[in-house]
């Protein structure tokens, strides 16, 4: 097929935006954990750009997207960018260069690792998060990327997820509330030590990053430069707005509006549309914005009474964000929106739900089983923990030789 | 009348609170501190290199009491700041002139 030239001048654009979304999210955890502990948290995140930046080209890129091996992982083919060069792929984004639809990829391989990181905050050491994030990358990531967008056996079957619903919210997580039930609370958290946010101006500035970076994460999901992506543009803004507002509006019924709140209300808006946004009416942003700020505002609260420290509540805004995103699209989608896709509920087929309940239940359960492995392993192996003086000094100092 | 300042970990900090609080005694000025005893602080040592930490953050706790309050609150801090580990911290006390309540001009013990 021939290059089209806004096709490609859009997707490029757009991995650039995804790309300042791992930055981004590095300030909007930052922002979270205690000042003695900020430089550990950004690391965590920013660290991704380079592993993950490296082992997507060397072998990732391949494993998700190369050549289907028993609809469970991809092959070899693809190694180290053989074969990915200025020609479009025959299979996919097909009017853009290859390397184009590759890197778009990896920013989204890049940012599903650092999402993970925000659960295991002020006690982890970062030589343990390297080698899980290795690990993890390879055996979780790579095959569920592959069973959904690389041609795998839930995508055969029909399950859709536009721009990484399940591949990177759900999988991340859920593999999250593993890890941190692995590594266990904080020192003082069962005491009821003060860990609030300590820095909120950073929180607002990550996700003023990520709403403006999500717009080519769903938007450039249409791989295309036309009307989809406008469609995924605009549910996009819409659910995130909706979200935001309705947050401010429960946050305020419980106590006061919070900045932290409105924060995470759009952040919550974002992930749930993320699955949706090229298959459904963008005006379905509304409800599925308000239906999300309700379900992850009440997990939070139920993580909380649990005294798991999952630390910065990625189960309850990217796990159960992504979950009913995913429920959604099964709810509101419609082919006049997106002829590669199917009709929701509210248009009377019941079979795309059933569908993306069973992507659902896979994710859960694969990414939560493997996560608990590694993080096991890895603990008898090395250790997960920082010892409790470096803990008490904080990581920055103890981890990094830094201080903010 | 007594003034404790207690140097706690910042772990202990809120079980100590609670526990006061459980036995009255609810004033207090709270500052987050650093500081260090006579090991000079903390060494941190791995492949890398080594790292001496000087000042390590401390919660420090100002309280003034009645003289016949003081021995509950000093019991509490020692019992629950006690880990055994070097850097449980210290406790001063020192007696106070005069107290007033600057809303009322109550002075002496009833101000506490």
């Amino acid at each position: 097929m021939l290059i089209n030239s806004g096709d490609n001048a859009w997707l490029l654009t757009s991995s650039a935006l995804v790309m300042l979304m791992t930055p981004g999210l590095a300030f909007f955890y930052g922002g979270m954990v205690r000042r003695k502990n900020i430089l550990s948290t950004i690391m965590m995140s920013f660290m991704t750009l380079g592993l993950i930046g490296v082992l997507w080209v060397l072998y990732g890129y391949s494993l998700c997207f190369g050549k289907d091996i028993g609809g469970i992982i991809g092959g070899l083919n693809y190694i180290g960018l053989n074969n990915v060069g200025q020609l479009p792929s025959s299979v996919y984004a097909t009017t853009v260069p290859h390397l184009t639809f590759m890197a778009f990829q990896g920013m989204f391989a890049i940012i599903t690792v650092a999402l993970i990181t925000g659960a295991v905050v002020e006690r982890m050491k970062f030589s343990a998060i390297l080698i899980f994030s290795i690990i993890w990358f390879t055996i979780v990531y790579c095959p569920i990327a592959h069973w959904i967008w690389g041609g795998g056996w839930l995508a055969k079957l029909g399950a859709l997820d536009f721009a990484g619903g399940s591949v990177v919210h759900i999988n991340a997580g859920v593999s999250a509330l593993a890890l941190a039930i692995v590594l266990g609370p904080r020192k003082g958290y069962k005491d009821g030590t003060n860990m609030t946010p300590q820095n909120i101006p950073f929180i607002v500035i990550g996700a003023g990053l990520l709403w403006f970076g999500w717009f080519g994460f769903n938007a450039g999901s249409a791989l295309t430069s036309g009307g989809l992506a406008s469609n995924a543009f605009v549910a996009t803004n819409i659910s995130a707005a909706a979200a935001a507002l309705s947050w401010m509006l429960l946050n305020w019924f419980y106590h006061r509006p919070t900045v932290t709140g409105i924060a995470t209300g759009a952040v919550a808006g974002l992930v749930a549309i993320t699955p949706a946004a090229g298959y459904v009416k963008p005006i379905m942003g509304i409800p599925i914005g308000i239906g999300v700020s309700v379900i992850c505002f009440y997990m939070m609260r139920l993580r909380n009474k649990t005294r798991i420290d999952e630390s910065l509540d990625v189960w309850a805004c990217h796990g159960m964000g992504g979950t009913w995103g995913a429920l959604a699209t099964g709810i509101f989608a419609t082919v006049t929106v997106n002829s590669a896709g199917a009709n929701g509920i509210i248009y009377g087929n019941l079979v795309l739900l059933g569908k993306q309940l069973l992507a659902i239940i896979v994710v859960w359960v694969y990414s939560f089983g493997m996560t608990w492995i590694v993080g096991k392993l890895i603990d008898k192996a090395i250790g997960l923990r920082v010892s409790e003086t470096e803990e008490s000094i904080g990581l920055d100092i103890s981890q990094h030789g830094e201080s903010a | 009348m007594q003034k404790i300042e207690a140097i706690v970990r910042e772990d202990s900090f809120n079980p100590i609170k609670k526990a006061l609080e459980e036995k009255g005694i609810i004033s207090m000025t709270v500052s987050d501190v650093i500081g260090r005893g006579r090991q000079k602080g903390v060494f941190l040592k791995w492949r890398a290199g080594e790292h001496r930490i000087e000042f390590l953050p401390k919660k420090k706790i100002e309280i003034v009491l009645e003289d016949n309050n003081l021995q509950v609150a000093l019991d509490i801090i020692c019992k629950i700041g006690k880990t055994g580990a070097i850097g449980d911290g210290k406790i001063f006390v020192m007696p106070v002139a005069e107290v007033i309540r600057i809303r009322t001009g109550d002075k002496g013990v009833e101000a506490i």
